[in-house]
């Protein structure tokens, strides 16, 4: 199964799912700050975890497969639910990723430039997440 | 007023190049991986590193460790529920944020406090 860029969706992605992308992640963004501030950053950085924009990306998700479903005259209830259930499957394993980055940010954000640990971190992030992708279709 | 309005702008602008960025790939399962971007987290700790220090930055981060934990969780009951029950994908996603704060607070109690 070969990973490859395919523009169909994203020009398929109406404006309104984008808004709700970037007032979900702003929003958490934001609260993350405030709670930092009230609770300290122990707690706050919790936040920083959040599955902030899941739901609302997966139920889109769900909803595009039942309309695609529905205008061939069938129920996508079901395909749906599979389709939301398969990003979850991924997010899942992008979350392996996700404790990589933290770990390598708390470590090393001392004894290094910012810059340097936080993109690297990132690269980080997605060799693990990638490499755990590939580990479970190896798997299957 | 004007940091937490920076913090959305900021915030939702990475957010959204990530969701962009995995939107344009395939398998679908590969493009799940961007649903757990650090989309977030690289933009408030930017932001953190300048306002509070590398240090503040680090407690945070460690404290994300347990977060990462509990959104793996969260997202392995959604897939696995949303495989075998009827329910909708809102309900399901809402619904289960619970195991996500009862993992991450009950983390941070237990072991990070």
């Amino acid at each position: 199964m070969k990973v490859r860029f395919d523009t169909e969706d994203l020009q398929q992605t109406k404006w309104y799912e984008y808004c709700l992308r970037f007032f979900f992640g702003g929003t958490v963004t934001a609260l993350t700050g405030v709670i930092a501030r009230k609770f300290g950053p122990g707690i706050g950085g919790l936040f920083l975890a959040f599955p902030a924009i899941f739901p609302a990306a997966a139920s889109l998700m769900e909803k595009e497969q039942k309309e695609k479903k529905a205008k061939a005259g069938l129920d996508g209830s079901v395909r749906g639910r599979e389709v939301a259930a398969n990003d979850a499957a991924g997010t899942a394993m992008g979350t392996v990723g996700l404790m990589v980055f933290a770990i390598l940010v708390w470590l090393l954000i001392d004894r290094y430039p910012a810059w340097i640990v936080l993109l690297g971190s990132t690269v980080a992030w997605f060799v693990a997440a990638a490499s755990t992708w590939y580990a479970q279709l190896k798997l299957r | 007023m004007t940091e937490l309005l920076l913090r959305f702008l900021i915030g939702g602008s990475v957010v959204t190049s990530f969701a962009a960025l995995g939107s344009s790939l395939k398998p679908r399962r590969f493009a799940g991986l961007f649903g757990a971007a650090p989309s977030v987290a690289l933009a408030t700790l930017s932001m953190t590193i300048v306002k509070n220090g590398r240090q503040y930055a680090g407690v945070e981060s460690r404290s994300m460790i347990a977060g990462a934990i509990a959104f793996f969780l969260y997202a392995s009951c959604v897939c696995w529920i949303l495989l075998r029950f009827k329910f909708s994908t809102l309900v399901v996603t809402a619904s289960a944020m619970t195991v996500w704060f009862g993992v991450a607070l009950g983390l941070w109690f237990v072991v990070l406090k």
